[in-house]
């Protein structure tokens, strides 16, 4: 009887799954595989050179391109919207979890950029950061004018190399020249104003719903401050939510910046906006060298998979308490 | 009761309660406030410039002197926004239609049959949602230049009719669903079919419309995909038709704004009209497995 059923479920079930399984086959699962093949040859879609296999050529030359080391930088540079996106999705879940009135409208305007995010939004980015002409400018400098700083420039914005740490463009070294904010800080400005309001916010939202009320009250009779609350009960509360959001947003940042790239700055200037998703894009796609473009693709996933085991690893002992 | 309640405590100031009271709401409210403008800032300056003239809209003013509903026509004469549209609202309608499909059916088999290996396989779908788009992107076009699939709606729509996310995202929602149900539909005499259709489908709506909305948003949006799959403008779906815009016709920023307007507009409406099930759908997606 027993085995009867499970046979007929083993049926239904190859029935049912099929449809997706085959399509994942065909257009994830082997394409995967493929790539890793084809990262061992120098395949070139214009055929400059005979196909041929070349082991681990294209890795090892990629470990010696400068270009991919300085794109890397400037993906990991562009990184530093994460922990700010994030801490600002926790501030605003912690504002809106008050249950005060008109909760629901704040949720809906902060969700829109996350809704409508695209190269509509990034166009219009585009226009806002224009340096002589666009509102964010018009905006600083009247601000600069108002406190008598005539003299200080506003941001040349996506036309600019400048960056925080002062780094030369050619990273060869620290100079006063570059520092400042330039186009990869806008970059990351529009990327937190798209994020703070949307999947992490309503995600921290959901979390902190289900801390415990209980657990906020004895924290109260202890004599805990409001910060010491949230520092010791409703944060460890929050930790598999964190947890989870870092990894995604991680993950999301390594392999981000092609849109941006493409719409807003083209990669530049002098190539500071170019991340490892442009360069593998302007490889595979504008210059064809699908063998190589193949390698750096897998060299990124396996950056993503070496950070996504040791923040579960680290992670793992945190989470069982 | 009520009244006693509202008298202020013994030996505390009329303005302390009140600040006690109210007055924390009053701060919260303000940076809400404060961050909704700046949400809505962006979005206020592009509609109103998608209303000025041209030579308006580099004036520090943001409201527009001379108001100018007739640049909307314009963006459809100048480019054929009309087509981009159909074009990105067909793919996206198919694209969906097939996603879910797929992903519940699929789903339905993760969730609630037994059958051997399926937690293995199951794992092998979560291990590809690490993998990052761009490495499968490069065999997929390579396949689709084999099957003479470039500048095509089935090169469009295929290869995104499947989705290891929405599979988990169904599976999840299904799993939800109590297991005495499809038991009293098998003592009932139905079959799996039946058991998928009539109970199980109908009882997992909330996450199926997530999805049908999810996907719906990231197909109408893509970018990646078609920018290397699609040469000809007939089928230009609206993204790439913006880029093309701003490339080629860059310096009308009134008539680009108005072209982005027409772009967000559909996803404003989708987004008031589903919401309510979209934030379950969302929170219901980052469970652990």
């Amino acid at each position: 009887m027993r085995r009867a059923r499970a046979r007929t479920d083993a049926v239904a079930a190859l029935a049912f799954l099929a449809p997706n399984f085959v399509g994942f086959l065909v257009f994830t699962a082997g394409p995967v595989l493929f790539s890793l093949v084809v990262s061992f040859s120098n395949w070139n879609l214009q055929r400059t050179l005979p196909f041929q296999w070349i082991g681990l050529e294209n890795f090892r030359e990629l470990f010696t391109d400068r270009e991919f080391w300085f794109y890397f930088f400037n993906t990991l540079y562009m990184m530093l919207g994460v922990p700010v996106a994030i801490a600002g999705s926790l501030a605003a879940a912690l504002l809106l979890s008050q249950k005060l009135r008109g909760m629901i409208v704040y949720r809906t305007l902060f969700y829109l950029p996350t809704f409508t995010a695209g190269v509509a939004l990034m166009i219009l980015w585009k226009s806002l950061y224009n340096p002589d002409f666009g509102p964010i400018n018009a905006v600083l400098n009247a601000c600069l004018h108002a406190v008598g700083l005539d003299s200080v420039e506003a941001p040349r914005w996506l036309g600019s190399m400048a960056n925080l740490v002062g780094l030369h463009p050619e990273a060869t070294g620290l100079t006063w020249k570059y520092w400042g904010l330039g186009a990869r800080d806008a970059l990351i400005l529009m990327g937190v104003w798209t994020a703070i309001g949307g999947n992490n916010m309503l995600l921290y939202l959901a979390a902190l719903s289900n801390v415990p009320q209980e657990l906020h009250e004895a924290a109260q009779i202890d004599g805990a401050g409001k910060w010491a609350t949230f520092r010791h009960v409703t944060w460890p509360q929050l930790a598999p939510t964190t947890f989870f959001i870092v990894i995604m947003s991680v993950i999301g940042g390594l392999q981000g910046g092609f849109e941006q790239a493409r719409v807003l700055t083209q990669g530049g200037p002098a190539g500071i906006t170019t991340t490892l998703a442009y360069y593998i894009y302007n490889k595979a796609f504008i210059e064809f060298q699908i063998g190589y473009a193949s390698a750096v693709a897998w060299v990124l996933f396996m950056l993503i998979f070496a950070f996504t085991l040791v923040h579960w690893k680290l992670a793992a002992k945190e989470l069982n308490y | 009761m009520t009244r006693a309640a509202r008298q202020p405590v013994e030996g505390t100031p009329f303005r302390g309660t009140w600040w006690r009271r109210r007055g924390r709401f009053v701060v919260s409210h303000a940076v809400l406030v404060l961050l909704a403008a700046t949400t809505l800032l962006p979005f206020l300056w592009m509609v109103l410039a998608s209303f000025k003239p041209l030579a308006e809209v580099e004036a520090l003013n943001p409201i527009p002197s001379e108001w100018r509903p007739g640049n909307y026509p314009e963006v459809f004469r100048q480019i054929s926004f009309g087509r981009y549209y159909f074009n990105s609202v067909f793919v996206a309608a198919w694209v969906t239609f097939l996603q879910c499909l797929t992903c519940s059916m699929a789903g339905y088999a993760f969730a609630r049959l037994r059958w051997p290996g399926r937690d293995t396989v199951f794992k092998l779908y979560l291990a590809t949602l690490m993998i990052p788009g761009v490495v499968t992107m490069i065999p997929n076009y390579t396949l689709m230049v084999r099957l003479h699939l470039l500048d095509s709606y089935m090169g469009l729509i295929v290869p995104a009719s499947f989705s290891a996310f929405g599979t988990f995202l169904m599976r999840q929602f299904m799993l939800t669903i109590h297991p005495s149900l499809d038991e009293a539909a098998v003592i009932d005499g139905a079959g799996p079919w039946q058991i998928f259709r009539h109970v199980i489908l109908p009882l997992a709506r909330p996450g199926l419309l997530a999805l049908m909305v999810f996907t719906f948003l990231g197909t109408y949006g893509s970018f990646f995909w078609p920018l290397v799959l699609i040469k000809s403008d007939p089928l230009r779906t609206l993204p790439i038709g913006m880029l093309f815009f701003d490339t080629v016709y860059g310096k009308q920023t009134n008539l680009l704004m108005a072209a982005s307007v027409m772009n967000i507009v559909p996803l404003i409406v989708l987004f008031i009209c589903t919401q309510k099930f979209l934030v379950k759908g969302i929170q219901l997606g980052a469970v652990k497995g």
